[in-house]
């Protein structure tokens, strides 16, 4: 009889403190204050790990023989977006990528521009937010070479990516943005070309952005503009990017 | 974190000197149990948060690329013929049915939905990977200092000398103790003041073994730490090696955490809990005497 009741107490205990600490983290999760306080930890990973790193440490490129068989698509597969699906069906000969914001010269370049400019190719290890790694070969003009063209002002602090799909959960479509560490790193590059073909639209037609030292989600596809900005705040919802508006890191680098 | 070895565990190494037990013996100094307890949390919110952004993506693989078809572990749901959804989880190969548990479980509204690990394990308790993602990565610093603190104090104090470092001369001298008990040549007891070597084992590969290896291969699995220190996920046999070795370790720290729960339970909840609590373990009359020859 003791030990029934002893186990009957038990129980209700773990079921009580369970409740207790699964609402608990829940209701913290919906408070404005813990969850700012529970961000706090992203600005210090960001200083940690800049400060341990040398700023054109390198990641790490692979041979040939590791490249997936197949590269996944995620997110956007064919933007839903008129303009986009005109410029495709024609090949992209129309796109034209507009460079402009917080520099002294404006630029407006087309895809058979850009391919004339220097170029890199590496070969990278992508690592989505969600847990999956693919190696792909990726081949375009590296960002710094394009920014060197426009010339930033001194006022600019980040290069903001605007991209061609509408996405469901808010009225803008995706955008993403990085800040000079990673925009004059040099592999930080605007690709156009996928395992030595050109871009498909599934990746990110026509070019799309590699920042090899972040999570997938900062490697915009579909670009369609690039600004220079000095504040984040006024884009979106104001926190740098289409997933850091739905509470992801803008510092991608975990 | 000490808990009553009890009857039925070997015997100790340290003699019994006194025939009498004391009524009462002070085990856990106050940072101890702090600490203690601190860990306790946020052991149990990482694991609470790990598991969340292991549903983002419910399968581990070995070297760098996670090749679909090369999972080594999956968990995931198929519809049957009829339309039932049923959760599957194949290890190396062999598929199991865990429907209700793992691959499909029920949400709060009684449906069975694809999903790793059920709503109960998951922090927050619902597909939330961003906000996993944020709990996990700032308690992983209270984490880390908790741990570091303890390695610390448990050098200076010599708690990790005298309580914690296994020793293999335990070993064979509870081995022998075991021989001789089953040879009914003699009936020794276990200690209160002191670990078993099983619980030196134990304690010292969760704190010392699990506890590196969890956060060493959790920072092997950064991008941005990858391209800081290339060796580090090379070291543990490519990014998605050390993606399933952090599983596997964390999931090892939450074995251990059922256990020593277990533990507790099974030898004196009310002395145990209380005794990490206050620092101070108090023995029955039943064990009072217990360690007289």
């Amino acid at each position: 009889m003791e030990k029934i009741d002893r186990r009957r107490f038990l129980v209700r205990l773990v079921n009580a403190l369970s409740a207790v600490s699964v609402s608990g983290c829940d209701a913290l999760s919906q408070s404005e204050r813990f969850v700012q306080l529970l961000e706090t930890a992203e600005g210090v990973n960001r200083r940690t790990h800049r400060a341990i790193t040398p700023s054109r440490a390198m990641a790490r490129e692979y041979d040939e023989s590791e490249i997936s068989a197949v590269f996944p698509t995620n997110g956007t597969t064919f933007p839903d977006d008129p303009v986009y699906r005109e410029l495709a069906a024609n090949g992209f000969v129309d796109w034209r990528l507009q460079v402009g914001g917080l520099v002294r010269r404006p630029e407006s370049l087309s895809l058979a521009e850009i391919r004339q400019l220097p170029a890199r190719t590496q070969i990278t290890r992508h690592d989505c937010v969600e847990g999956w790694s693919a190696i792909a070969k990726w081949t375009g003009v590296p960002l710094s070479v394009l920014l060197d063209r426009v010339q930033p002002l001194p006022e600019a602090r980040y290069v903001v990516f605007r991209c061609a799909d509408p996405m469901n959960k808010t009225s803008f479509k995706y955008y993403e943005s990085i800040d000079f560490e990673d925009a004059l790193h040099p592999q930080t590059i605007l690709a156009y070309e996928l395992n030595d073909q050109p871009l498909p639209i599934q990746n990110g037609a026509p070019i799309r952005l590699r920042v090899e030292r972040q999570l997938g989600y900062k490697s915009a596809k579909y670009i369609m503009r690039i600004e220079l900005v000095d504040d984040l705040t006024p884009i979106g919802s104001g926190r740098g990017g289409y997933w850091e508006d739905q509470g992801y890191e803008w510092y991608a680098g975990i | 974190m000490i808990t009553n070895p009890g009857p039925a565990s070997t015997a100790s190494a340290t003699e019994v000197t006194s025939p009498r037990r004391p009524w009462r013996t002070f085990r856990h100094p106050l940072p101890i149990r702090i600490m203690h307890w601190v860990n306790a949390a946020v052991i149990l919110i990482m694991l609470g948060s790990g598991f969340q952004i292991f549903n983002a993506h419910p399968a581990l693989y070995w070297g760098e690329r996670s090749d679909p078809d090369r999972a080594l572990f999956e968990m995931k749901a198929i519809k049957t013929e009829v339309g039932q959804l049923r959760g599957v989880t194949i290890v190396l190969g062999r598929a199991f049915e865990t429907t209700g548990i793992l691959g499909a479980s029920r949400n709060s509204a009684g449906e069975l939905k694809a999903r790793g690990f059920p709503l109960w394990v998951i922090l927050p308790s619902g597909q939330w990977l961003a906000m996993g993602r944020r709990w996990h990565f700032f308690f992983a610093w209270l984490f880390v200092l908790n741990g570091v603190v303890f390695a610390v104090y448990s050098v200076m104090t010599k708690h990790f000398s005298k309580d914690l470092m296994p020793r293999w001369r335990e070993f064979l001298v509870s081995g022998r103790a075991l021989i001789r008990r089953v040879m009914g040549q003699t009936l020794e007891r276990p200690t209160i003041e002191k670990y078993s070597p099983v619980q030196k084992l134990f304690y010292f590969g969760v704190v010392f073994v699990c506890g590196p290896l969890v956060v060493f291969t959790g920072l092997a699995m950064s991008p941005w730490l990858d391209a800081a220190f290339p060796w580090l996920p090379s070291f543990f046999g490519g990014h998605q090696s050390a993606r399933t070795i952090h599983f596997l370790t964390a999931s090892a720290m939450a074995v251990f955490t059922a256990i020593h729960l277990f533990m507790v339970v099974a030898t004196g909840f009310a002395r145990n809990l209380h005794s990490m609590i206050s620092g101070w373990y108090y023995v029955s009359k039943v064990n009072r005497y217990y360690g007289k020859d």
